[in-house]
């Protein structure tokens, strides 16, 4: 069975090492907040201005000056600072924003990524991403391994525009979590019930298979 | 030294057809309602704005396309305003999509003089091309220009006849270095309080930036997406 979103957000959430500052994109990469392991503290960065983003306000304590990346109402929690835009990428691109979680459309075995336009139907704009992506020392891709139709995203290389090139370096698809080496994607688990032969056949960019591939637990 | 005026009209004396604006805020978050109402008002025509969103189909920037009063949008991100995208690809209006962070540094170059830097945004995508591009030690970075308003319009919690401004929470976003990006900056601000009672200390923009500011009324600020959590 493919990962719901919960579980590979979960399954991100494992990767989360103590004491990172951690950025977490829109849709299933926010929800790697709700899955902190204990004993790990990680400090949330969101671009439009805050460090030590907390969790949604209870009802009727929803502040519209207070809202994180996605436009959604949020928290402070003790210690959480709040800046302007510029010094928000300073962080970013200086690398001290420590791991990057977002999502893509595509991604290609070199590392290049897309996930901001399709040319002629959909233009919302690369926001933070490209930023994020060009100066991030770590970047987990969160992403659904085929389209709608059934065709692999994790291609040779990427036919939609660019947000950045070689910089992905793990991908957590629905089928497995992949490490992105100069042989290609390198496949480090399975999601349970998946087969190596199955994501070998909806893999189209190059696919290392070393040995036995554990089954993840979730 | 004061910079007060009775309101938004007064602060945007001077603005005409063709002129380029920054406007602050970050989605609906920490936008000049006044402002914006004003330029409505104003029938301006055929500008250019700059600001990181470009507002909803029926708040913020978006009452400004409805009228049809931008010709050409500098953003990151536009991906809530259906209108926006409809005026885009049919080509009425012009837009220049940049990554958010050269957005906010192109507004702080342009507001401390520096009219050129390198980033490593976009390099080997389409934004980068037709620009300079250059090594430094091993990494590829992209040769961004500074960006400049004829009006800059940002939106404070507070602030005083000097023009000195505090922002609230998220709220910040853009509006500081936009403030110092303008020929003229005009400030709205939910209390104006009198010179002095601001804590030096705790200023976010200096006065300086500031050429009118005004005591905003009725400020709405929408909230874009509500999410909250169940007590207990």
């Amino acid at each position: 069975m493919a990962l719901t979103k919960e579980q590979m957000a979960k399954r991100i959430a494992r990767e989360l090492k103590d004491g990172y500052y951690v950025n977490l994109g829109i849709g299933i990469p926010t929800l790697v907040a709700n899955y902190i392991p204990q004993g790990i503290n990680v400090v949330l960065q969101s671009e439009n201005g805050i460090l030590g983003m907390g969790p949604f306000p209870y009802e009727g304590e929803e502040d519209a000056d207070l809202i994180n990346a996605g436009k959604q109402t949020v928290t402070l929690l003790g210690g959480s600072s709040i800046f302007d835009s510029a010094t928000s990428f300073a962080m970013i691109r200086s690398q001290k924003v420590q791991l990057t979680v977002l999502g893509a459309m595509e991604v290609a075995d070199n590392g290049d990524i897309a996930n901001w336009k399709i040319p002629g139907k959909m233009v919302k704009g690369m926001g933070g991403a490209m930023d994020l992506v060009a100066s991030a020392e770590n970047i987990i891709v969160c992403m659904l391994h085929t389209n709608k139709a059934g065709e692999s995203k994790l291609l040779k290389q990427c036919s939609l525009p660019l947000t950045g090139v070689r910089c992905v370096k793990k991908i957590v698809s629905d089928l497995g979590v992949f490490d992105v080496t100069p042989e290609g994607f390198k496949l480090l688990e399975r999601a349970p019930g998946v087969t190596v032969e199955e994501i070998k056949a909806k893999t189209e960019g190059r696919l290392v298979v070393e040995g036995e591939i554990p089954e993840m637990v979730v | 030294m004061n910079k007060v005026v009775a309101n938004a009209e007064a602060a945007l004396e001077g603005l005409h057809d063709g002129m380029t604006l920054m406007v602050g805020g970050f989605g609906l978050c920490g936008i000049p309602e006044n402002s914006i109402a004003a330029l409505v008002r104003s029938g301006a025509k055929g500008l250019t704005c700059i600001s990181n969103n470009a507002g909803v189909d029926d708040f913020g920037l978006g009452l400004l396309l409805q009228t049809k009063q931008i010709r050409k949008m500098i953003s990151s991100y536009v991906g809530e305003n259906e209108e926006f995208e409809r005026q885009m690809l049919s080509g009425e209006l012009e837009v220049e999509l940049i990554p958010q962070g050269t957005l906010a540094e192109r507004c702080r170059a342009g507001g401390a003089g520096i009219p050129a830097f390198f980033t490593p945004a976009g390099y080997g995508t389409e934004v980068a091309i037709g620009k300079e591009t250059r090594e430094f030690e091993g990494k590829h970075y992209v040769m961004e220009q500074w960006l400049r308003s004829d009006f800059s319009i940002v939106k404070a919690w507070k602030g005083d006849p000097f023009g000195n401004l505090v922002y609230k929470h998220t709220a910040r976003n853009f509006n500081p270095m936009m403030a110092m990006a303008g020929k003229i900056t005009v400030a709205e601000v939910e209390e104006l309080v009198p010179a002095g009672a601001l804590d030096p200390d705790e200023i976010h923009t200096p006065g300086i930036f500031v050429t009118r500011i005004f005591q905003g009324t009725n400020y709405e600020k929408r909230i874009e997406q509500r999410t909250v959590r169940k007590r207990g």
